[in-house]
Protein backbone atom coordinates (compact mmCIF):
# COMPACT_ATOMS: atom_id res chain seq x y z
CA UNK A 1 0.00 0.00 0.00
CA UNK A 2 3.05 2.36 0.04
CA UNK A 3 3.87 4.19 -3.16
CA UNK A 4 6.65 5.67 -4.86
CA UNK A 5 7.22 9.67 -5.30
CA UNK A 6 8.74 10.97 -8.19
CA UNK A 7 9.34 14.72 -7.98
CA UNK A 8 11.00 16.26 -11.12
CA UNK A 9 12.49 19.70 -11.68
CA UNK A 10 10.04 21.28 -8.70
CA UNK A 11 9.89 25.42 -8.74
CA UNK A 12 7.92 26.36 -5.76
CA UNK A 13 6.82 30.39 -5.69
CA UNK A 14 4.88 32.28 -2.99
CA UNK A 15 3.94 34.86 -5.46
CA UNK A 16 6.56 36.52 -6.59
CA UNK A 17 9.21 34.92 -4.78
CA UNK A 18 11.03 32.10 -5.91
CA UNK A 19 11.01 29.90 -2.56
CA UNK A 20 12.64 26.75 -4.18
CA UNK A 21 14.70 25.86 -7.39
CA UNK A 22 14.83 22.50 -9.34
CA UNK A 23 14.07 20.37 -6.85
CA UNK A 24 14.31 16.46 -8.47
CA UNK A 25 14.27 13.30 -6.47
CA UNK A 26 12.55 10.13 -5.71
CA UNK A 27 11.26 8.26 -2.38
CA UNK A 28 10.83 4.70 -2.95
CA UNK A 29 7.77 2.76 -1.12
CA UNK A 30 8.48 1.63 2.38
CA UNK A 31 11.33 3.24 2.98
CA UNK A 32 12.37 6.23 5.56
CA UNK A 33 13.50 9.93 3.48
CA UNK A 34 15.00 12.81 6.02
CA UNK A 35 15.50 15.97 4.52
CA UNK A 36 18.05 18.19 5.83
CA UNK A 37 19.25 21.86 5.65
CA UNK A 38 19.66 25.39 7.43
CA UNK A 39 16.31 27.19 8.29
CA UNK A 40 14.30 28.63 5.08
CA UNK A 41 16.43 25.97 2.62
CA UNK A 42 13.23 25.21 1.39
CA UNK A 43 12.63 21.77 2.98
CA UNK A 44 9.19 21.78 4.33
CA UNK A 45 7.95 23.94 1.53
CA UNK A 46 9.13 21.08 -0.80
CA UNK A 47 7.31 18.53 2.22
CA UNK A 48 4.19 20.55 1.82
CA UNK A 49 4.33 20.31 -2.18
CA UNK A 50 3.92 16.30 -2.13
CA UNK A 51 0.83 16.52 -0.41
CA UNK A 52 -0.16 20.25 -2.27
CA UNK A 53 -0.88 21.86 1.23
CA UNK A 54 1.40 24.56 0.81
CA UNK A 55 -1.37 25.52 -1.76
CA UNK A 56 -2.85 26.87 2.04
CA UNK A 57 -1.13 30.07 1.29
CA UNK A 58 -2.32 32.13 -1.12
CA UNK A 59 -0.03 32.53 -4.12
CA UNK A 60 1.40 29.96 -3.98
CA UNK A 61 2.41 27.80 -6.99
CA UNK A 62 4.67 25.07 -8.53
CA UNK A 63 5.95 24.20 -11.96
CA UNK A 64 7.31 20.38 -12.67
CA UNK A 65 5.70 17.37 -11.60
CA UNK A 66 5.53 15.20 -8.85
CA UNK A 67 3.99 11.81 -9.34
CA UNK A 68 3.04 9.09 -6.85
CA UNK A 69 3.75 5.66 -8.47
CA UNK A 70 3.59 7.24 -11.83
CA UNK A 71 0.42 9.79 -11.31
CA UNK A 72 0.74 13.21 -11.45
CA UNK A 73 -0.72 15.23 -8.79
CA UNK A 74 -0.28 18.37 -10.05
CA UNK A 75 -2.11 17.68 -13.64
CA UNK A 76 -5.23 19.73 -14.22
CA UNK A 77 -8.39 18.54 -12.41
CA UNK A 78 -6.41 16.65 -9.33
CA UNK A 79 -8.56 17.84 -6.50
CA UNK A 80 -5.98 18.60 -3.87
CA UNK A 81 -8.35 17.21 -1.23
CA UNK A 82 -7.75 13.58 -2.78
CA UNK A 83 -4.31 14.07 -2.81
CA UNK A 84 -4.42 14.72 0.80
CA UNK A 85 -6.24 11.20 1.22
CA UNK A 86 -3.27 9.27 0.01
CA UNK A 87 -0.72 11.94 1.42
CA UNK A 88 -1.20 12.28 5.01
CA UNK A 89 1.14 14.75 7.52
CA UNK A 90 2.32 15.05 10.85
CA UNK A 91 3.00 18.59 11.83
CA UNK A 92 5.75 20.36 13.76
CA UNK A 93 4.08 21.39 16.98
CA UNK A 94 0.73 18.68 18.40
CA UNK A 95 -2.39 20.05 16.95
CA UNK A 96 -5.04 17.53 18.18
CA UNK A 97 -8.64 18.45 17.80
CA UNK A 98 -9.84 20.60 20.91
CA UNK A 99 -13.45 20.12 20.73
CA UNK A 100 -12.95 16.08 20.29
CA UNK A 101 -11.86 13.33 22.67
CA UNK A 102 -9.05 11.05 22.05
CA UNK A 103 -11.69 8.50 20.23
CA UNK A 104 -12.75 11.38 18.14
CA UNK A 105 -9.76 12.82 17.24
CA UNK A 106 -8.27 9.24 16.12
CA UNK A 107 -11.32 8.68 14.22
CA UNK A 108 -12.11 12.33 12.62
CA UNK A 109 -10.35 11.77 9.09
CA UNK A 110 -12.53 9.05 8.48
CA UNK A 111 -15.70 10.45 9.90
CA UNK A 112 -15.27 13.32 8.18
CA UNK A 113 -14.96 11.52 4.63
CA UNK A 114 -18.39 10.06 5.49
CA UNK A 115 -17.55 6.66 7.60
CA UNK A 116 -20.48 6.29 10.09
CA UNK A 117 -20.33 2.54 11.27
CA UNK A 118 -19.16 2.38 14.83
CA UNK A 119 -17.39 -1.08 14.48
CA UNK A 120 -15.27 -0.18 11.64
CA UNK A 121 -14.59 3.32 13.48
CA UNK A 122 -13.48 1.86 16.41
CA UNK A 123 -11.90 -0.44 15.03
CA UNK A 124 -9.54 1.79 13.39
CA UNK A 125 -9.11 3.63 16.19
CA UNK A 126 -7.77 0.95 17.90
CA UNK A 127 -5.59 0.14 15.41
CA UNK A 128 -3.85 3.37 14.87
CA UNK A 129 -3.40 3.97 18.57
CA UNK A 130 -1.35 0.60 18.39
CA UNK A 131 1.03 1.49 15.57
CA UNK A 132 1.31 4.73 17.42
CA UNK A 133 2.59 3.11 20.66
CA UNK A 134 -0.80 5.39 22.52
CA UNK A 135 -3.02 2.79 22.74
CA UNK A 136 -1.70 1.30 26.11
CA UNK A 137 -0.88 4.68 27.45
CA UNK A 138 -4.90 5.93 26.50
CA UNK A 139 -7.05 2.69 25.89
CA UNK A 140 -8.83 3.38 29.65
CA UNK A 141 -9.75 6.76 28.82
CA UNK A 142 -10.44 7.13 25.01
CA UNK A 143 -13.22 9.89 25.99
CA UNK A 144 -11.09 12.15 27.78
CA UNK A 145 -9.97 15.49 25.54
CA UNK A 146 -6.81 15.18 23.56
CA UNK A 147 -5.59 18.22 24.92
CA UNK A 148 -5.35 16.70 28.08
CA UNK A 149 -2.36 14.13 26.93
CA UNK A 150 1.44 15.08 27.58
CA UNK A 151 3.21 17.06 24.29
CA UNK A 152 4.76 13.83 22.91
CA UNK A 153 1.36 11.62 23.65
CA UNK A 154 -0.41 14.38 21.61
CA UNK A 155 2.16 14.17 18.79
CA UNK A 156 1.43 10.05 18.72
CA UNK A 157 -2.47 11.35 18.77
CA UNK A 158 -1.89 12.92 15.98
CA UNK A 159 0.06 10.32 13.91
CA UNK A 160 -2.53 7.71 14.66
CA UNK A 161 -4.55 10.37 13.32
CA UNK A 162 -2.92 10.53 10.25
CA UNK A 163 -2.18 7.09 10.00
CA UNK A 164 -6.31 6.06 10.52
CA UNK A 165 -7.11 6.81 6.98
CA UNK A 166 -4.39 4.69 5.73
CA UNK A 167 -2.49 7.24 3.47
CA UNK A 168 0.20 5.39 1.28
CA UNK A 169 2.42 8.19 2.53
CA UNK A 170 3.36 9.86 5.60
CA UNK A 171 4.95 13.25 5.67
CA UNK A 172 6.49 14.66 8.86
CA UNK A 173 7.45 18.30 9.24
CA UNK A 174 10.22 18.60 12.17
CA UNK A 175 7.69 16.13 14.32
CA UNK A 176 9.93 15.74 17.35
CA UNK A 177 10.90 19.77 17.50
CA UNK A 178 8.82 20.23 20.30
CA UNK A 179 9.37 17.38 22.06
CA UNK A 180 11.58 16.34 24.75
CA UNK A 181 14.20 12.78 24.36
CA UNK A 182 12.01 10.67 25.44
CA UNK A 183 9.35 11.49 23.30
CA UNK A 184 11.45 11.70 21.07
CA UNK A 185 12.59 8.13 20.87
CA UNK A 186 9.46 7.02 21.16
CA UNK A 187 8.40 9.06 17.88
CA UNK A 188 11.92 7.54 16.10
CA UNK A 189 10.55 3.71 17.18
CA UNK A 190 7.91 4.95 15.67
CA UNK A 191 8.76 5.74 12.35
CA UNK A 192 10.85 2.33 12.29
CA UNK A 193 8.14 0.88 12.58
CA UNK A 194 5.39 2.53 10.33
CA UNK A 195 8.27 2.31 7.04
CA UNK A 196 6.84 -1.43 6.94
CA UNK A 197 3.39 -0.33 5.62
CA UNK A 198 4.05 3.53 4.85
CA UNK A 199 6.44 5.44 2.60
CA UNK A 200 8.06 8.25 4.94
CA UNK A 201 9.55 11.69 4.27
CA UNK A 202 10.88 13.64 7.80
CA UNK A 203 11.93 16.95 7.89
CA UNK A 204 14.32 17.39 10.39
CA UNK A 205 16.76 19.85 12.18
CA UNK A 206 18.33 17.19 14.37
CA UNK A 207 21.21 15.45 12.39
CA UNK A 208 21.43 12.43 14.58
CA UNK A 209 17.70 12.08 14.20
CA UNK A 210 18.24 11.69 10.40
CA UNK A 211 20.88 9.23 11.33
CA UNK A 212 19.20 6.93 13.03
CA UNK A 213 15.50 7.18 11.19
CA UNK A 214 16.14 7.18 7.84
CA UNK A 215 17.35 5.90 4.44
CA UNK A 216 17.66 7.95 2.58
CA UNK A 217 18.77 11.97 3.13
CA UNK A 218 18.33 15.12 0.98
CA UNK A 219 20.31 17.72 1.82
CA UNK A 220 18.96 21.53 1.11
CA UNK A 221 20.43 24.61 1.58
CA UNK A 222 20.50 28.01 -0.22
CA UNK A 223 22.94 30.03 -1.62
CA UNK A 224 22.17 33.24 0.27
CA UNK A 225 18.90 34.90 2.16
CA UNK A 226 15.86 35.81 -0.55
CA UNK A 227 17.66 33.09 -2.94
CA UNK A 228 15.75 29.92 -3.68
CA UNK A 229 16.68 27.03 -1.71
CA UNK A 230 17.65 24.17 -3.78
CA UNK A 231 18.77 20.03 -3.42
CA UNK A 232 22.12 20.56 -3.11
CA UNK A 233 22.25 16.52 -2.72
CA UNK A 234 20.94 13.06 -2.34
CA UNK A 235 22.04 9.63 -1.13
CA UNK A 236 21.76 7.00 1.29
CA UNK A 237 21.59 8.43 4.04
CA UNK A 238 24.89 6.67 5.34
CA UNK A 239 26.70 7.85 2.22
CA UNK A 240 25.35 11.44 2.91
CA UNK A 241 26.88 11.10 6.42
CA UNK A 242 29.97 8.86 6.33
CA UNK A 243 31.02 10.22 2.45
CA UNK A 244 29.34 13.39 1.11
CA UNK A 245 30.22 14.52 -2.65
CA UNK A 246 29.21 18.23 -2.20
CA UNK A 247 31.59 20.06 0.14
CA UNK A 248 28.66 21.73 1.62
CA UNK A 249 26.69 18.95 2.66
CA UNK A 250 29.83 17.43 4.60
CA UNK A 251 30.27 21.09 6.11
CA UNK A 252 26.84 21.05 7.31
CA UNK A 253 26.71 17.65 8.94
CA UNK A 254 29.88 18.34 10.43
CA UNK A 255 28.32 21.16 11.97
CA UNK A 256 31.21 23.71 10.35
CA UNK A 257 28.37 26.22 9.42
CA UNK A 258 24.02 26.04 9.70
CA UNK B 1 22.64 54.23 31.66
CA UNK B 2 21.74 50.67 31.81
CA UNK B 3 25.50 50.17 32.07
CA UNK B 4 26.08 52.45 34.68
CA UNK B 5 23.37 51.05 36.73
CA UNK B 6 24.40 47.85 36.01
CA UNK B 7 28.28 48.78 37.58
CA UNK B 8 26.55 50.99 40.35
CA UNK B 9 25.19 47.63 41.64
CA UNK B 10 28.16 45.26 40.88
CA UNK B 11 29.92 47.31 43.25
CA UNK B 12 27.91 48.69 45.48
CA UNK B 13 26.81 46.21 48.21
CA UNK B 14 23.27 45.01 47.21
CA UNK B 15 20.66 46.80 49.48
CA UNK B 16 16.83 45.13 49.78
CA UNK B 17 15.47 48.28 51.87
CA UNK B 18 11.90 48.64 52.48
CA UNK B 19 10.16 50.97 49.45
CA UNK B 20 11.15 54.62 49.91
CA UNK B 21 8.53 56.63 52.21
CA UNK B 22 7.56 58.72 48.38
CA UNK B 23 6.63 55.69 46.92
CA UNK B 24 4.12 54.25 49.81
CA UNK B 25 2.07 56.95 49.89
CA UNK B 26 2.30 57.34 46.24
CA UNK B 27 0.98 53.23 46.26
CA UNK B 28 -1.46 53.87 49.24
CA UNK B 29 -2.63 56.68 46.88
CA UNK B 30 -3.08 55.10 43.60
CA UNK B 31 -5.10 52.40 46.00
CA UNK B 32 -7.43 55.00 47.03
CA UNK B 33 -8.07 56.02 44.05
CA UNK B 34 -8.64 52.93 42.43
CA UNK B 35 -10.88 51.62 44.82
CA UNK B 36 -13.08 54.98 45.22
CA UNK B 37 -13.97 54.63 41.66
CA UNK B 38 -14.69 51.04 41.77
CA UNK B 39 -16.95 51.91 44.21
CA UNK B 40 -18.66 55.12 42.34
CA UNK B 41 -19.55 53.11 39.27
CA UNK B 42 -21.27 50.98 41.31
CA UNK B 43 -23.08 53.23 42.96
CA UNK B 44 -25.47 54.03 40.09
CA UNK B 45 -25.81 50.41 39.01
CA UNK B 46 -26.89 48.91 42.43
CA UNK B 47 -29.13 52.09 42.85
CA UNK B 48 -30.98 51.44 39.45
CA UNK B 49 -31.08 47.11 40.91
CA UNK B 50 -32.13 48.27 44.32
CA UNK B 51 -34.78 50.93 43.32
CA UNK B 52 -36.62 48.52 40.35
CA UNK B 53 -36.49 45.16 42.64
CA UNK B 54 -37.80 47.16 45.62
CA UNK B 55 -40.66 48.53 43.92
CA UNK B 56 -41.41 45.93 41.07
CA UNK B 57 -40.61 42.29 42.86
CA UNK B 58 -44.35 42.16 44.46
CA UNK B 59 -45.74 42.30 41.04
CA UNK B 60 -43.55 39.90 39.65
CA UNK B 61 -43.30 37.39 42.34
CA UNK B 62 -47.39 36.53 41.43
CA UNK B 63 -48.62 34.50 38.96
CA UNK B 64 -50.98 36.56 37.35
CA UNK B 65 -48.25 38.42 36.03
CA UNK B 66 -46.64 36.13 33.76
CA UNK B 67 -50.42 34.62 32.73
CA UNK B 68 -52.65 37.88 32.35
CA UNK B 69 -52.86 40.96 29.63
CA UNK B 70 -53.47 44.38 30.58
CA UNK B 71 -57.00 44.40 28.73
CA UNK B 72 -59.59 46.32 29.98
CA UNK B 73 -57.38 47.52 33.11
CA UNK B 74 -56.84 51.19 34.18
CA UNK B 75 -53.85 53.03 35.73
CA UNK B 76 -55.94 52.74 38.82
CA UNK B 77 -57.38 49.16 38.95
CA UNK B 78 -55.20 46.36 40.17
CA UNK B 79 -54.69 43.22 38.59
CA UNK B 80 -53.54 42.03 34.84
CA UNK B 81 -49.89 41.05 34.22
CA UNK B 82 -47.21 41.59 31.55
CA UNK B 83 -48.01 38.08 29.91
CA UNK B 84 -48.72 40.53 26.32
CA UNK B 85 -46.02 42.09 26.50
CA UNK B 86 -43.50 39.57 27.61
CA UNK B 87 -45.40 37.43 24.84
CA UNK B 88 -44.33 40.46 22.26
CA UNK B 89 -41.02 41.17 23.45
CA UNK B 90 -39.41 37.57 23.08
CA UNK B 91 -40.94 37.27 19.65
CA UNK B 92 -39.74 40.08 17.91
CA UNK B 93 -36.65 38.92 19.49
CA UNK B 94 -37.04 35.30 18.09
CA UNK B 95 -37.92 36.70 14.75
CA UNK B 96 -34.76 39.71 14.70
CA UNK B 97 -32.39 36.79 16.47
CA UNK B 98 -33.49 34.03 13.60
CA UNK B 99 -32.79 36.27 10.72
CA UNK B 100 -29.71 38.08 12.22
CA UNK B 101 -27.73 34.67 13.70
CA UNK B 102 -27.64 33.20 10.41
CA UNK B 103 -26.93 36.58 8.27
CA UNK B 104 -24.16 37.34 11.07
CA UNK B 105 -22.47 33.63 11.65
CA UNK B 106 -22.21 32.90 7.88
CA UNK B 107 -21.37 36.65 7.25
CA UNK B 108 -18.22 36.49 9.38
CA UNK B 109 -17.52 32.72 8.00
CA UNK B 110 -16.63 34.39 4.53
CA UNK B 111 -14.85 37.08 5.95
CA UNK B 112 -12.91 34.56 8.30
CA UNK B 113 -12.28 31.51 6.43
CA UNK B 114 -12.86 32.61 2.34
CA UNK B 115 -11.94 36.42 2.23
CA UNK B 116 -9.39 36.67 5.04
CA UNK B 117 -6.67 39.90 4.13
CA UNK B 118 -8.42 40.82 0.88
CA UNK B 119 -9.56 44.04 0.25
CA UNK B 120 -13.41 42.79 0.17
CA UNK B 121 -13.32 41.56 3.81
CA UNK B 122 -11.65 45.19 4.83
CA UNK B 123 -14.47 46.82 3.23
CA UNK B 124 -16.91 44.67 5.18
CA UNK B 125 -15.39 44.76 8.26
CA UNK B 126 -15.07 48.62 8.27
CA UNK B 127 -18.62 49.27 7.25
CA UNK B 128 -20.04 47.01 9.87
CA UNK B 129 -18.04 48.53 12.58
CA UNK B 130 -19.72 51.69 11.34
CA UNK B 131 -23.28 49.99 11.28
CA UNK B 132 -22.64 48.86 15.04
CA UNK B 133 -22.21 52.51 15.99
CA UNK B 134 -25.94 53.07 14.31
CA UNK B 135 -28.05 54.70 16.78
CA UNK B 136 -31.60 52.78 17.48
CA UNK B 137 -33.93 55.43 16.02
CA UNK B 138 -32.13 55.85 12.68
CA UNK B 139 -32.02 51.84 12.45
CA UNK B 140 -36.01 52.47 13.33
CA UNK B 141 -36.69 55.40 10.83
CA UNK B 142 -34.73 53.34 7.92
CA UNK B 143 -37.07 50.44 8.36
CA UNK B 144 -40.25 52.92 8.13
CA UNK B 145 -38.58 54.63 4.78
CA UNK B 146 -38.39 51.40 3.11
CA UNK B 147 -41.05 48.96 4.47
CA UNK B 148 -43.25 51.47 5.11
CA UNK B 149 -43.18 54.35 3.35
CA UNK B 150 -42.00 52.64 0.05
CA UNK B 151 -42.95 49.24 -0.01
CA UNK B 152 -46.27 49.93 1.64
CA UNK B 153 -46.18 47.65 4.33
CA UNK B 154 -48.12 48.82 7.18
CA UNK B 155 -46.54 48.78 11.10
CA UNK B 156 -45.72 45.56 12.39
CA UNK B 157 -43.75 43.49 14.71
CA UNK B 158 -41.52 42.35 11.39
CA UNK B 159 -41.05 45.85 11.21
CA UNK B 160 -39.36 46.56 14.74
CA UNK B 161 -37.36 43.03 14.03
CA UNK B 162 -36.10 44.11 11.17
CA UNK B 163 -34.51 47.13 12.60
CA UNK B 164 -33.41 45.21 15.50
CA UNK B 165 -31.55 43.11 12.78
CA UNK B 166 -29.84 46.16 11.55
CA UNK B 167 -28.53 46.66 15.24
CA UNK B 168 -27.98 42.80 16.28
CA UNK B 169 -26.49 41.71 13.04
CA UNK B 170 -22.82 43.97 13.59
CA UNK B 171 -22.82 42.40 16.86
CA UNK B 172 -22.72 39.09 16.01
CA UNK B 173 -20.98 38.98 12.93
CA UNK B 174 -17.74 40.90 14.73
CA UNK B 175 -18.11 38.61 17.69
CA UNK B 176 -18.30 35.73 15.81
CA UNK B 177 -15.73 36.67 13.01
CA UNK B 178 -13.17 37.97 16.31
CA UNK B 179 -13.89 34.04 17.45
CA UNK B 180 -13.22 32.41 14.19
CA UNK B 181 -10.07 34.23 13.80
CA UNK B 182 -9.15 32.73 17.58
CA UNK B 183 -8.99 29.28 15.88
CA UNK B 184 -5.54 28.37 15.12
CA UNK B 185 -4.40 27.65 11.67
CA UNK B 186 -3.03 24.58 12.37
CA UNK B 187 -6.30 22.95 13.02
CA UNK B 188 -7.15 24.12 9.52
CA UNK B 189 -4.15 22.13 8.29
CA UNK B 190 -4.51 19.21 10.29
CA UNK B 191 -8.14 18.86 9.00
CA UNK B 192 -6.95 19.57 5.64
CA UNK B 193 -3.74 17.14 5.94
CA UNK B 194 -6.50 14.13 6.44
CA UNK B 195 -7.83 14.76 3.17
CA UNK B 196 -11.41 16.54 4.41
CA UNK B 197 -12.30 19.41 1.98
CA UNK B 198 -12.95 23.32 3.48
CA UNK B 199 -16.60 23.37 3.92
CA UNK B 200 -16.16 19.96 6.16
CA UNK B 201 -13.35 21.81 8.12
CA UNK B 202 -15.11 24.33 8.96
CA UNK B 203 -18.46 22.84 10.05
CA UNK B 204 -16.73 19.86 11.64
CA UNK B 205 -13.66 21.65 13.30
CA UNK B 206 -13.58 25.46 13.62
CA UNK B 207 -17.35 25.85 14.14
CA UNK B 208 -17.20 22.93 17.33
CA UNK B 209 -13.87 24.73 18.52
CA UNK B 210 -15.52 28.08 18.67
CA UNK B 211 -18.85 27.36 19.58
CA UNK B 212 -18.76 28.96 23.08
CA UNK B 213 -17.69 32.05 22.17
CA UNK B 214 -20.31 32.29 18.68
CA UNK B 215 -23.34 31.31 20.89
CA UNK B 216 -22.31 34.06 23.66
CA UNK B 217 -21.63 36.56 21.15
CA UNK B 218 -25.59 36.05 19.57
CA UNK B 219 -26.62 35.76 23.78
CA UNK B 220 -25.25 39.27 23.99
CA UNK B 221 -26.21 40.55 20.88
CA UNK B 222 -30.12 39.63 21.77
CA UNK B 223 -29.67 40.69 25.05
CA UNK B 224 -28.59 44.53 23.62
CA UNK B 225 -31.19 44.40 21.57
CA UNK B 226 -34.57 42.96 23.58
CA UNK B 227 -34.49 46.41 25.52
CA UNK B 228 -34.30 48.43 22.83
CA UNK B 229 -37.52 50.97 22.36
CA UNK B 230 -37.05 53.13 20.04
CA UNK B 231 -38.14 50.87 16.86
CA UNK B 232 -40.89 49.95 18.85
CA UNK B 233 -42.50 53.41 19.20
CA UNK B 234 -42.12 54.27 15.33
CA UNK B 235 -42.78 50.81 13.90
CA UNK B 236 -45.73 49.17 16.10
CA UNK B 237 -48.45 50.61 18.61
CA UNK B 238 -48.78 49.40 21.49
CA UNK B 239 -51.46 47.00 22.82
CA UNK B 240 -52.73 45.77 25.78
CA UNK B 241 -54.37 42.83 24.88
CA UNK B 242 -52.74 39.46 23.82
CA UNK B 243 -51.21 39.41 20.22
CA UNK B 244 -49.10 36.45 18.70
CA UNK B 245 -49.09 37.65 15.11
CA UNK B 246 -45.88 39.39 13.99
CA UNK B 247 -47.54 41.35 11.14
CA UNK B 248 -50.32 42.85 12.93
CA UNK B 249 -50.12 46.66 13.38
CA UNK B 250 -50.24 46.57 16.88
CA UNK B 251 -48.45 44.43 19.66
CA UNK B 252 -47.35 44.41 23.82
CA UNK B 253 -43.68 44.49 24.77
CA UNK B 254 -42.05 45.18 27.74
CA UNK B 255 -40.33 48.46 26.49
CA UNK B 256 -43.34 50.10 25.56
CA UNK B 257 -45.59 49.15 28.89
CA UNK B 258 -43.01 50.66 30.47
CA UNK B 259 -43.29 53.72 28.24
CA UNK B 260 -47.13 53.79 28.57
CA UNK B 261 -47.08 53.70 32.55
CA UNK B 262 -44.95 56.43 32.73
CA UNK B 263 -47.08 59.24 33.37
CA UNK B 264 -49.23 57.12 35.96
CA UNK B 265 -49.08 58.79 39.33
CA UNK B 266 -47.55 57.35 42.10
CA UNK B 267 -49.69 55.59 44.60
CA UNK B 268 -51.97 54.18 41.84
CA UNK B 269 -51.37 50.44 41.15
CA UNK B 270 -50.41 51.25 37.64
CA UNK B 271 -47.36 53.04 38.96
CA UNK B 272 -46.18 49.40 40.33
CA UNK B 273 -46.66 47.44 37.22
CA UNK B 274 -44.38 49.87 34.89
CA UNK B 275 -41.66 49.27 37.99
CA UNK B 276 -42.63 45.32 37.54
CA UNK B 277 -42.64 45.54 34.04
CA UNK B 278 -39.24 47.14 34.19
CA UNK B 279 -37.92 43.86 36.65
CA UNK B 280 -39.42 41.66 34.43
CA UNK B 281 -37.49 43.24 31.31
CA UNK B 282 -34.43 43.13 33.50
CA UNK B 283 -34.90 39.08 34.23
CA UNK B 284 -35.04 38.56 30.86
CA UNK B 285 -32.14 40.21 29.81
CA UNK B 286 -30.71 38.47 32.85
CA UNK B 287 -31.52 35.04 31.66
CA UNK B 288 -30.34 35.42 28.26
CA UNK B 289 -26.34 36.56 30.10
CA UNK B 290 -26.75 33.59 32.22
CA UNK B 291 -27.69 31.29 29.25
CA UNK B 292 -24.99 32.52 27.78
CA UNK B 293 -22.31 32.18 30.17
CA UNK B 294 -24.02 27.94 30.06
CA UNK B 295 -23.66 27.92 27.05
CA UNK B 296 -19.97 29.20 27.10
CA UNK B 297 -19.65 26.71 30.16
CA UNK B 298 -21.42 24.16 28.65
CA UNK B 299 -18.80 23.72 25.56
CA UNK B 300 -16.07 24.85 27.36
CA UNK B 301 -13.24 22.85 25.33
CA UNK B 302 -12.04 19.90 27.62
CA UNK B 303 -8.57 20.26 28.81
CA UNK B 304 -8.94 16.93 30.92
Amino acid sequence: MAKRIDAKNVDIYYGAFHAVQDVSLTVEPRTVTAFIGPSGCGKSTFLRTLNRMHEVIPGAHVTGSVQLDGTDLYAPGVDPVAVRRVVGMVFQRPNPFPSMSIFDNVASGLRLNGVKNKGVLSDAVERSLMAANLWNEVKDRLGRAGMGLSGGQQQRLCIARAIAVEPQVLLMDEPCSALDPISTLAIEDLINQLKESFTVVIVTHNMQQAARVSDQTAFFNLAAQGKPGRLIEVGTTETIFSNPTEKATEDYITGRFG
Amino acid sequence: MATATTSDTTEAQLSFRRPSGARTVKNALATVYVGVATLLALIPLVWVLWTVVSKGARLVFSSTWWLESQRGITPRREGGGAYHAIVGTLEIGLICAVIAVPLGVLGAIFLVEYARGTRAARVVSFTVDILSGIPSIVAALFVYALVITILGFGRSAVAVALSLVLLMLPVVLRSTEEMLKLVPDSLREASYALGVPKWKTILQVVIPTSFGGISTGVMLGLARVMGETAPLLILVSYAVGINFSPTSATMGSLPTMINAGRDVAPGLPGYDRTWAAALTLIIIVMLLNLVARGIARATKLKEK
